[in-house]
């Protein structure tokens, strides 16, 4: 392994890189630290687009979305004295890591509220839109909604949804294609409901807002299945997207229940800045401040037990910037959000890869603030979520090989993640059919006393969510020959997921290249910030 | 709303109670007895040789339960049945119900709505128990039983020891006799002592564990739940 050195040769294309001779190692992330490796001659190294600049006066654009929404009258218009209003709020899953303050949910629920009190509307709930997720803790709400909310609303009209509350929850319909429709009983008893969106990829907001982030497990049957995930050609495009079509059912019939005013935000992929920022940079680029600070940093991280490195990872909050806000009637705002979604994200890749490398990082969606990313969700980050980071074809062809880095440590949350636990080591061991799982096993999970009891009054994520996670790799599982796993610290975890395992990127891809031929055509996927792979 | 699926029909859901669904132990219960004696000069004498033997209960209990109930249940010799029982409600509402753990209530509804029975099965004594499984609306309560002689207590209790490996037993003879199946079946416990009831159903869950069965729990990747700490 070689030292990062700084290159001057200029490069034909930003965002796509081929490694030469005199190419410097590149960074990956591994759990809560980095590896850093030399990659075949010819390899190509996708980047991230550069951030795109943030809107200077966020208010101020949040305020004109507000007034000029998308086939739908203002929403001062939509307000009259005595009505009831749900506000619903994306939870902490998104985005990743948690932005710093202020966040800007905490902006446009401060317009908002303003606005219904102007408007003399006082019966204001604030909903945590989770859906199976865990519920966030009272110091996670403090700091997305502000304290200015935080004090006026909680804890009477600010709370986390209750997908198991049998009063709270009630059934609005059924799609043609048969799909019950449950939605929270506040939100569906509303004069108007607001969805405050935090659009941070292209498979969040639109219909998923309300037909998911208020709704029950009853409806999450519907689409949160290997089936539908298998039949999804990438979750990241929506319109080849299975399980968007089936949440777009859903939602069509919530809005028939009940009228509601969206308002999406889209974020830049600003996830480093200050003295991180090199970590957004192409290592050919690197200074040679940038070079020592990541080779102090990786000394330190090498040193640090891990729970001091996981902590140092999770209290570092990313820089994002609002790059567009919009509102209205679901499609035609989503629709707006999409395109700005896929502005920052897409990135043109010619033809697909027959290797594809990626690093997976200490986070996802379902662990903020959680002691580990454990196995599954190492899984879900590399089968399900970046597997799926494509538009058109998948950057990985069919039959092809995955390499990733991460240490795959047999750790899990036992507060955020009890179900998992059982899933892991006594479903998986049986079966890593998600077919036979789902049928056999997922009921007895989702309706387990003691799991639902932890996700209503404690913080762990519903019984039935690692199978959910199992689900969303399933495409992955399916379209890839082999997974070969670089730096596992035990033998046990790979192996239940049916991956290999190597001591080196050089290693694992001498392995791929054993099943792909010599010639085959090695991508590293160089991530995070996120990047949509859009492959012509 | 969709129901339950009440895949649990035949399923049933355990409980200790002392430290899981209680934040008391029958310590309490006994000096409670010890200090409503039919005369002040009584009450002082059992409230000070309760104090006393507290250290000895526990180290008995430490070192085995069946000695633990040998000598602390000695304490009962003589008192009336009629007494017992009676004080058993005033026990109830001034010791136990205000040391209900927060969400025990509503992790008993989450279970019966999933269609579990709900037995208590506890080390204490059966009387002072009852209006708590009242309370808590159980299907049933196993708990020792004192033995009584022309209504007086013996100081005895009656065999089998709800204690240790014969809770297990007893909760298997109890699943054979309702058609219930212990593999789908839940328990609940915070302390060690109580691994054999733990391990006997096909979910066991620590509940406010001590640092030997929360260490179990994790070894075993056993559920372990807070009912201590509020919603």
């Amino acid at each position: 392994m070689r030292a990062i050195r700084p290159r001057t040769r200029p490069q034909s294309r930003e965002h796509v890189v081929t490694i030469d001779t005199d190419s410097a190692p590149r960074i990956l992330f591994s759990g809560e630290n980095f590896v850093l490796e030399d990659l075949p001659v010819g390899t190509r190294v996708i980047y991230p687009k550069r951030p795109l600049t943030g809107i200077a006066n966020p208010q101020a654009a949040i305020r004109y979305a507000l007034n000029h929404p998308e086939q739908m009258e203002p929403l001062h218009a939509l307000l009259r004295p005595g009505m009831k209003v749900t506000v619903a709020i994306d939870d902490i899953s998104m985005p990743l890591p948690i932005m710093r303050t202020p966040d800007v949910r905490q902006l446009v629920l401060e317009i908002v509220c303003e606005m219904l009190a102007d408007h003399g509307v006082d019966d204001v709930h604030l909903i945590i839109a989770l859906a199976l997720h865990r519920r966030m803790t009272d110091a996670e709400i403090k700091r997305m909604v502000g304290p200015k909310i935080w004090s006026e609303y909680w804890p009477d009209r600010l709370y986390n949804h209750d997908a198991c509350d049998p009063d709270g929850m009630v059934v609005v319909g059924k799609t043609m294609h048969g799909e019950l429709v449950e939605l929270n009983r506040r939100a569906a008893e509303s004069d108007l409901v607001i969805y405050v969106n935090m659009n941070f990829v292209p498979m969040n907001g639109g219909h998923k807002s309300m037909g998911v982030g208020l709704c029950g497990y009853e409806s999450l049957k519907a689409h949160h299945t290997p089936k539908a995930i298998a039949d999804s050609n990438s979750y990241m495009n929506p319109p080849d997207s299975a399980i968007s079509h089936s949440m777009n059912r859903q939602g069509r019939v919530v809005e028939k229940a009940v009228k509601v005013f969206h308002i999406e935000t889209v974020l830049n992929n600003r996830t480093f800045d200050g003295p991180l920022s090199f970590l957004m940079k192409n290592e050919d680029e690197f200074t040679e401040a940038d070079r020592l600070k990541f080779q102090g940093m990786k000394w330190a991280l090498d040193k640090l037990p891990f729970a001091a490195r996981r902590e140092i990872f999770m209290r570092t909050p990313a820089a994002y910037e609002l790059i567009g806000c919009y509102a209205g009637s679901c499609e035609p705002t989503h629709e707006k959000t999409l395109a700005k979604s896929f502005e920052q994200y897409a990135v043109e890749v010619e033809g697909q890869a027959d290797i594809l490398i990626t690093g997976i990082p200490y986070i996802s969606p379902y662990n903020v603030n959680s002691k580990a990313l454990n196995p599954l969700l190492v899984q879900v980050m590399a089968l399900g979520y970046f597997y799926h980071m494509y538009r058109n074809k998948s950057l990985l062809r069919e039959g092809g090989v995955l390499i990733l880095t991460h240490p795959c440590s047999d750790k899990f949350d036992p507060v955020h993640h009890p179900s998992y636990i059982e899933f892991f080591n006594r479903l998986l061991p049986e079966t890593r059919d998600a077919y036979t799982l789902e049928k056999k096993y997922q009921d007895e999970f989702a309706y387990n006393p003691s799991y639902v009891e932890m996700y209503r009054r404690g913080n762990a994520y519903h019984g039935a969510h690692p199978f959910y996670m199992w689900y969303w790799g399933q495409r992955g599982r399916e379209k890839v020959s082999r997974v070969i796993v670089v730096g596992a610290d035990n033998a046990t975890v790979p192996e239940l997921m049916g991956w290999e395992t190597a001591d080196s990127i050089a290693e694992a891809v001498a392995m791929a290249r054993g099943t792909m031929g010599r010639s085959a055509q090695i991508t590293m996927l160089h991530h995070p910030p996120i990047v949509i792979s859009d492959v012509v | 709303m969709p129901s339950p699926h009440h895949k649990y029909k035949h399923s049933a859901a355990f409980y200790d109670v002392d430290g899981t669904l209680i934040r008391i132990n029958i310590v309490h219960a006994f000096a409670f007895y010890a200090q409503r004696q039919p005369s002040l000069i009584e009450s002082a004498k059992r409230t000070v040789l309760t104090a006393a033997s507290v250290p000895i209960f526990w180290a008995a209990d430490k070192l085995s339960r069946k000695w633990f109930n040998e000598i602390f249940y000695r304490g009962y010799e003589g008192a009336s049945e009629d007494r017992l029982v009676t004080l058993a409600e005033e026990l109830f509402e001034e010791v136990i119900e205000p040391n209900i753990y927060p969400r025990a209530r509503d992790l008993i509804e989450e279970s019966r709505r999933a269609g579990c029975r709900q037995v208590i099965v506890s080390g204490a004594l059966d009387f002072t128990l009852r209006p708590l499984a009242r309370y808590l609306e159980v299907d049933d309560l196993i708990a020792n039983q004192l033995e009584f002689v022309d209504g007086y207590a013996t100081g005895k209790l009656k065999k089998p020891f709800v204690a240790g490996a014969t809770k297990a037993e007893i909760m298997r003879d109890y699943a054979h006799k309702h058609g219930l199946d212990l593999a789908r079946s839940w328990a609940y416990s915070d302390s060690f002592s109580d691994y054999a009831m733990l391990a006997v159903v096909g979910h066991p869950t620590a509940v406010n564990p001590d640092l030997r069965l929360r260490s179990i729990a994790r070894s075993y990747d056993w559920p372990v739940l807070d009912l201590d700490q509020a919603s």
